[in-house]
């Protein structure tokens, strides 16, 4: 064996190959650096898509789902999504954050839920890697002095206060208030928080009924036929209540075995609106009042969000699920575009600095305090009515008159 | 508040502990004759649950009427489990047996998952939301000919094992193993049987259960906990204990959590564990070890 069969010759041509090619490519650098937001920015969607709250989990992914087709019409960079699965565990969540990072996701979205929130943020901030929270209220995830987590949906204090506000608003429209409510709400880390909040801000905004009770219930509980008896037996005239879906249904299902007569349900959290609840509930699903982050059915990306769900998905209601995972990516997308780099301290200072005036959500946008907290949003009271959720307050940002008191179950066919 | 609220949450309970109570016998009846801790006791109840809403979606059989089918079909399931898998670690260490039964339940998790997906699913026959009012108690129709049910089945299970001959020999082959094979009882039969009916009652259960919880896969676990509390306050292995068991369980977390606090509903039937465990381990109805 000769030894230039071994190590074969270089020839002047294939020198002057080389050399053309590594021109080539180092011409070419610079620009791909300066093009990096060419390429789409990879962000990593943690959800809940299993467990116990498999199914919002489900339902925020629709909002990602459409999101691609309407950044791309008002001219927004497009989002690489790496979708990761939290189990509704937090400590599958934090595992999850980790596992994307090394994955290569430049930016973090999630996660419904306060507590695997808060185990993203860590690891967020941990990492340097931008996250913002889809859904998430729990005041203390934005109190940590955290330079990567932004927030873009009211915290507890501030849903509970809205909630007031709207609620006495109704009253006074209808001139029907209750005089004494039993707050039922479920331990999780956003039922919890909500709890808290409630008895100064009932001092605050002199709401005209006492609480008569107040009734803790766990997460996974599988039958709520004590606690709904606990609430009828205080003689209230209507329930204040903070729950998920399944409890929400299971809460109904009571309220209708139990022969409960009550001026209605005022939910304070997620469920009562949610399609599945609809669905599974048929007629019986008619009359709660949520008092829930909402969208402002009159702004013109909200059409276009609820335009592009009903086509995609023609049997879900858009809900604020959709919008506040959404409006994440909006975000992402929009901070992309202003930093021109993927790089997580340029986004993160370009987050801090957004100022979204077209966007879906009840209030005036989207711009984050120092702590990286929107907190310009505003709450929504919708009702659920005829299979359908209509808006009936704050003024301004309604399309239909309020039903209040609801017709009791025991009076519907 | 008013009093016929305590009676109203009282019967629930009661009704609800009957259901607890044929679960457990699913237990007792397995630990008392085979003595292996099926750890997968509510994950093989959960399977019975979906079975049910199977049938009812697909075929429209009420769960109530689906309870022999869906009893018999876990019957099936039961005698292979033990025939095929459980049998042939019976002779390890008790670590092997509970290695082998948490794994059946992890794999019957994922079956599950896969199956029938992560969503809570339920039954809504046309009488899940009525109630009967007798003066100012009001009794959820559902909660009670789910009690009605679960106490013919149980009812059924004390008979089975009392009178006939099969029951006998079961009982035999429990009380004394090395006898049973010397008076020519098949033995490894008898023990398949017994896993077989073990789990026939959980099938039961499940479909009874499934008109007052909706399932989904990560159920069995806390049915699980569940009937180890029962089956130890109850007296392991003590049929009748169970029944009671199920009863007391319950109905005490019924009146917890209407005179405590409902978040406290689990805690209490710990509490009540730890206590037996502590002044009268071998249960309520069990007997003394030795």
């Amino acid at each position: 064996m000769s030894i230039n069969s071994r190590h074969p010759r270089v020839t002047r041509r294939t020198f002057a190959a080389g050399l053309g090619a590594a021109g080539l490519v180092a011409g070419t650098a610079p620009f791909n650096i300066g093009r990096a937001q060419g390429a789409p920015l990879k962000v990593g969607v943690l959800l809940p898509r299993s467990g116990v709250q498999a199914f919002i989990g489900q339902d925020c992914q629709r909002g990602v789902d459409v999101a691609a087709g309407i950044l791309k019409d008002i001219g927004q960079p497009s989002l690489q999504i790496m979708n990761a699965d939290t189990e509704s565990d937090v400590q599958i969540a934090r595992a999850q954050a980790e596992k994307l990072i090394n994955e290569g996701a430049q930016l973090l979205v999630g996660a419904f839920d306060s507590g695997q929130s808060t185990a993203i943020a860590q690891v967020a901030e941990q990492r340097g890697i931008p996250y913002v929270i889809n859904i998430a209220a729990a005041p203390p995830i934005t109190e940590q002095g955290y330079k990567f987590v932004f927030r873009n949906f009211p915290i507890a204090p501030r849903i509970v206060a809205d909630a007031f506000i709207n609620q006495k608003e109704i009253f006074a429209e209808t001139g029907k208030a209750p005089k004494k409510v039993a707050f039922l709400h479920v331990t999780d880390t956003f039922g919890s928080a909500m709890a808290k909040s409630l008895p100064d801000a009932l001092k605050k905004f002199e709401m005209p009924y006492e609480v008569a009770d107040t009734i803790a219930y766990d997460l996974k509980a599988r039958d709520l036929s004590v606690e709904v008896a606990k609430a009828k037996g205080t003689g209230a005239d209507a329930l204040l209540v903070v729950s998920r879906l399944n409890d929400a249904i299971l809460v109904t299902r009571e309220l209708v075995k139990q022969r409960w007569e009550g001026m209605g349900v005022l939910s304070m959290g997620p469920g009562w609106y949610e399609d599945q609840y609809l669905k599974t509930l048929g007629k019986l699903s008619d009359g709660p009042i949520s008092f829930v982050p909402w969208y402002d059915p009159n702004k013109k990306l909200a059409k276009a969000l609820q335009a592009a769900l009903a086509k995609q998905f023609p049997e879900t209601h858009m809900n604020t699920n959709h919008v506040y995972t959404f409006e994440a990516l909006l975000i992402a997308a929009d901070a992309y575009k202003r930093a021109g780099s993927a790089n997580p301290t340029a986004l993160a200072d370009a987050i801090r600095k957004t100022d979204i005036k077209d966007n879906v959500s009840t209030g005036p946008g989207i711009q984050f305090d120092a702590k990286g907290q929107n907190d310009k949003l505003r709450n929504s009271a919708i009702q659920n009515r005829g299979g359908k959720l209509v808006t009936v307050a704050p003024k301004g940002a309604t399309d239909a008159k309020v039903q209040w008191p609801a017709t009791p179950y025991t009076k519907r066919s | 508040m008013p009093t016929e609220i305590y009676f109203n949450v009282a019967i629930s309970g009661l009704l609800t502990g009957l259901i607890y109570g044929l679960s457990a016998l699913g237990l007792s009846v397995i630990f008392g004759v085979i003595r292996i801790v099926n750890f997968a006791h509510g994950e093989i109840m959960v399977l019975g649950m979906f079975f049910t809403v199977v049938a009812f979606r697909h075929l429209g059989i009420d769960p109530l009427v689906a309870v022999p089918f869906v009893a018999a079909i876990l019957f099936g399931f039961g005698y292979l489990l033990q025939d095929w898998v459980v049998r042939r670690v019976a002779h390890l260490h008790d670590y092997f047996q509970f290695l082998l039964m948490a794994a059946v339940a992890v794999m019957l998790i994922a079956v599950c998952l896969m199956v029938f997906g992560p969503q809570a699913q339920g039954v809504n026959v046309p009488y899940a939301l009525d109630s009967f009012s007798i003066g100012p108690l009001i009794i959820d129709k559902v909660r009670l000919y789910a009690g009605i049910v679960a106490l013919l089945g149980s009812g059924a299970m004390f008979a089975f094992f009392k009178y006939t001959d099969t029951g006998k020999a079961i009982r035999a082959c429990g009380d004394n193993y090395t006898g049973a094979l010397v008076v020519g009882l098949n033995v490894r039969h008898y023990y398949a049987l017994t896993f077989a009916i073990g789990c026939a009652c959980l099938g039961a259960a499940g479909a009874i259960m499934v008109l007052i919880v909706d399932v989904h896969p990560y159920l069995g676990p806390p049915y699980t906990l569940l009937g180890f509390i029962i089956v130890i306050l109850g007296g392991m292995g003590s049929l009748p204990g169970a029944l009671l068991g199920g009863i007391l369980i319950g109905m005490s977390e019924a009146l917890a959590g209407i005179l405590l606090q409902p978040s406290l509903k689990s805690a209490f039937s710990f509490a009540i564990l730890i206590l037996v465990l502590l002044f009268r381990p071998q249960g309520l109805l069990g007997k003394v070890q030795r």
